[in-house]
C-alpha cells in the first residue's frame, strides 16, 4: 500500500507572527518557515506504518512554488521516499488544493491519505474532509490512533466530549491530532540522503485544476490587544476583588 | 436568501454551540433553518423550533444518522442545498468534520471558524492561532461556513417554528462507530461554562488535579486544561483549552499552574474576566490576567476554596 502524505509549509510555529501595518496580510519575509507541525505527526505516522511492513511508500506531496522545497527536504530527511510538488501559488484556497490532491491521489494509486487536521496559519482544517468527498473515500479527521486491519482501518479520534473509535473502509483519508505520535527529528545522514531523493514537479496546468480564488481578503488586522490587569497580594484580596469589582462570582 | 444551519446534537439533546451558530445565522439576514439529522431525535427538533429566529426545522430521521458520521449526513445536506444561500455549521469537532465535506460537495470554498458577520457575504476569522483577524468576502453562490461559538451569543428560546421531515439520503456505509469514551460529568460544558477553571503543568499530576476539580464544584463551574497538563497525561484531552483544543470565552477563567504560552491563551484570551494564580511572577499568563496573584497554587487554591 502506498500512503499519499500531503504537506504544508508554514511560519514556524514558534515564530511570533507580525501582521503587516498596511492589511495586506501577515510579514513572511525573513521568517523562519517549517513542516507545518500536524503535517510532521501525519509523515512520521506514514513512516512509522512503513516501518511496521503495513505500507510499502511513503509519498510527500506538497503544492506551492520552488520556494517551498527546503521544506519538502527535511520531509524527506525524516524518511518519505520521494516528492512530489505541485507548481503554483503558495497561498491556494484548501478546495483548490483539495482537487490538486485528487489528481495526484490518482495518479500514484494511493491506498492511503494521511495529512495535518490544520495548517497553523490559515487554521482553515479543510483540506483532508475536502479531498476525502472528492474521491469520495470515507474520512476519519482529528486522529490519536490508526489501526491498520485488512481492507481497512480502525481510527480514533478526539472529539468534543472524549474519545471516539470509527471503522472505515480503504483507501481512505485520515487527518492527524496532536497526540497522534511525536514526530522524529531527521538525523544528519538521512539529511544528507534526502538530498538525493526524487522531487518531482508537476505544471498546476497537469492536473487540470482551476485553482482561481473565491475568497478576497480584503483585510488583515491584529487582534484587539488585551491589557494586563492588576496583581492582588492575597487570597483574601482577590476574592474581593472578584465579587465587588468584577462581579465575577 | 435562507440560510441552513446544521444541528450538533446526540439525538437527545441540541448541541449548545448550535445556538451561537443561529444567532450568526440571524445576522445574515433572510430565513433560518436548522437541519436536525439523528435517529429518534424528534427531541432535538422540537427544541430547535423553540429557538428564537428559527423559521423550520427540517427532521431527517433514519438509522443511519444515529452516530452523526459526516460522510452520510454530508449527502443528506447536498441533497437538500439547492434551496439555500448559506450552509452554517458549528466549529465543533462535528462541524469541523462535517462541513468542508459538504462544501467540497457543492464546489464551494468554506469559510472556517468566523467571529463576525459584516455582511451576507463578508465574515471575519481568526488566523495564526488567533494572532491575527482575516476580513474575508466569499464569492461562492452557496456560502459554506463554520462558526466560532464564543463569537456570538446563544440565540434565546421564543421561536415556534415548524417542523417538517426530510428524506434520508442513500447509506453511504463507508464508516461504522465502534466505540465512544466519553468524559462523564455533572459539571457544565467546558465550550458553554459561565465559569472555567483551568490547571496546567504546575498542577504535577492526575491526581493534584483534584483540587483544581474543587475549585470548579464551588464554583459551579467547567474543568479545563492547557496541552501541557494533557500530553503530561493528568486530564483527558478533550479537557484542553487553546489554539487545538476549546476556544473557550466564559465571564470568567482561572489559570492555575499555567505559564500561558500563546497556544494555551489563543483559546481562552477573550474571557471577560481572566484571573491567573502561578509562582512564577515573569509567567506571560500574567500579561493577559485581569487579577494575577502569584503565589504557591497548593496554598492559594485550598485558601481560595475555603473563602468562597
Amino acid at each position: 500500500m502506498k500512503i499519499l502524505v500531503p504537506v504544508k509549509r508554514v511560519i514556524d510555529a514558534y515564530v511570533s507572527i507580525r501582521v503587516k501595518s498596511d492589511g495586506s496580510g501577515v510579514d513572511t519575509d525573513n521568517v523562519k518557515m517549517s513542516l507545518n507541525p500536524f503535517c510532521e505527526i501525519a509523515l512520521e505516522e506514514a513512516i512509522r506504518l512503513k516501518e511496521a511492513g503495513t505500507a510499502s511508500e511513503v509519498v510527500l506531496v506538497s503544492v506551492g512554488s520552488a520556494d517551498i522545497d527546503t521544506v519538502i527536504r527535511s520531509g524527506l530527511a525524516m524518511g518519505a521516499d520521494r516528492a512530489i510538488r505541485v507548481d503554483a501559488d503558495n497561498d491556494l484556497e484548501p478546495l483548490a488544493i483539495a482537487k490538486i490532491l485528487k489528481y495526484v491521489v490518482e495518479q500514484e494509486g494511493a491506498g492511503l491519505v494521511i495529512t495535518g487536521k490544520q495548517s497553523i496559519d490559515g487554521d482553515n482544517n479543510q483540506t483532508g474532509q475536502m479531498l476525502s468527498a472528492l474521491l469520495g473515500w470515507p474520512q476519519a479527521t482529528f486522529a490519536s490512533e490508526i489501526t491498520i486491519e485488512g481492507d481497512g482501518a480502525k481510527v480514533t479520534r478526539e472529539i468534543d466530549g472524549g474519545l471516539e473509535t470509527v471503522a472505515i473502509s480503504m483507501p481512505a483519508v485520515v487527518t492527524t491530532d496532536l497526540r497522534l505520535n511525536e514526530p522524529r527529528y531527521p538525523t544528519l545522514p538521512n539529511i544528507m540522503k534526502a538530498k538525493k531523493k526524487p522531487l518531482d514537479v508537476i505544471a498546476l496546468a497537469d492536473t487540470g485544476v482551476d485553482a482561481s480564488k473565491r475568497q478576497t481578503v480584503l483585510n488583515v488586522s491584529a487582534p484587539e490587544a488585551r491589557s494586563a490587569g492588576i496583581m492582588v497580594e492575597s487570597v483574601a484580596d482577590l476574592v474581593d476583588k472578584l465579587k465587588n469589582e468584577a462581579k465575577a462570582i | 436568501m435562507t440560510t441552513l444551519v446544521i444541528a450538533d446534537h446526540d439525538n437527545a439533546e441540541l448541541g449548545a454551540a448550535t445556538l451561537n451558530t443561529i444567532t450568526a445565522a440571524t445576522q445574515i439576514g433572510g430565513d433560518v433553518h436548522v437541519l436536525v439529522a439523528g435517529s429518534g431525535a424528534g427531541d432535538v427538533a422540537s427544541a430547535a423550533a423553540q429557538v428564537s429566529g428559527v423559521a423550520k426545522v427540517l427532521h431527517a430521521d433514519a438509522d443511519h444518522y444515529k452516530d452523526g458520521v459526516s460522510a452520510e449526513i454530508a449527502d443528506l445536506v447536498v441533497s437538500i442545498a439547492g434551496d439555500y444561500s448559506h450552509i452554517l455549521g458549528s466549529a465543533s469537532t462535528s462541524g469541523k468534520d462535517l462541513m468542508p465535506r459538504v462544501a467540497a460537495l457543492l464546489d464551494a470554498s468554506q469559510i472556517s471558524d468566523i467571529i463576525s458577520v459584516d455582511s451576507d457575504d463578508t465574515f471575519k476569522r481568526p488566523i495564526y492561532a488567533g494572532n491575527a483577524i482575516a476580513t474575508v468576502q466569499s464569492s461562492d453562490t452557496t456560502k459554506v461556513i463554520t462558526v466560532r461559538p464564543t463569537g456570538f451569543d446563544a440565540a434565546a428560546e421564543g421561536g415556534s417554528a415548524e417542523v417538517s421531515s426530510v428524506d434520508a439520503a442513500a447509506v453511504n456505509g463507508s464508516t461504522s462507530v465502534v466505540g465512544r469514551e466519553l468524559t462523564v460529568s455533572e459539571r457544565p460544558d467546558l465550550g458553554a461554562a459561565d465559569i472555567v477553571v483551568s490547571g496546567g503543568r504546575g498542577v504535577g499530576s492526575a491526581e493534584n488535579f483534584k483540587i483544581i476539580e474543587e475549585l470548579a464544584d464551588k464554583l459551579g463551574a467547567a474543568v479545563g486544561a492547557s496541552r501541557a497538563a494533557v500530553d503530561a497525561g493528568y486530564v483527558p484531552n478533550d479537557y484542553q483549552v487553546g489554539q487545538t483544543g476549546k476556544v473557550v470565552a466564559p465571564n470568567l477563567y482561572i489559570a492555575v499552574g499555567i505559564s500561558g504560552a500563546i497556544q494555551h491563551l489563543a483559546g481562552m484570551k477573550d474571557s471577560k474576566v481572566i484571573v491567573a494564580i502561578n509562582k512564577d511572577e515573569e509567567a506571560p499568563i500574567f500579561q493577559v490576567a485581569d487579577y494575577g496573584l502569584v503565589a504557591d497554587l497548593f496554598d492559594a487554591v485550598p485558601e481560595l476554596v475555603a473563602a468562597l
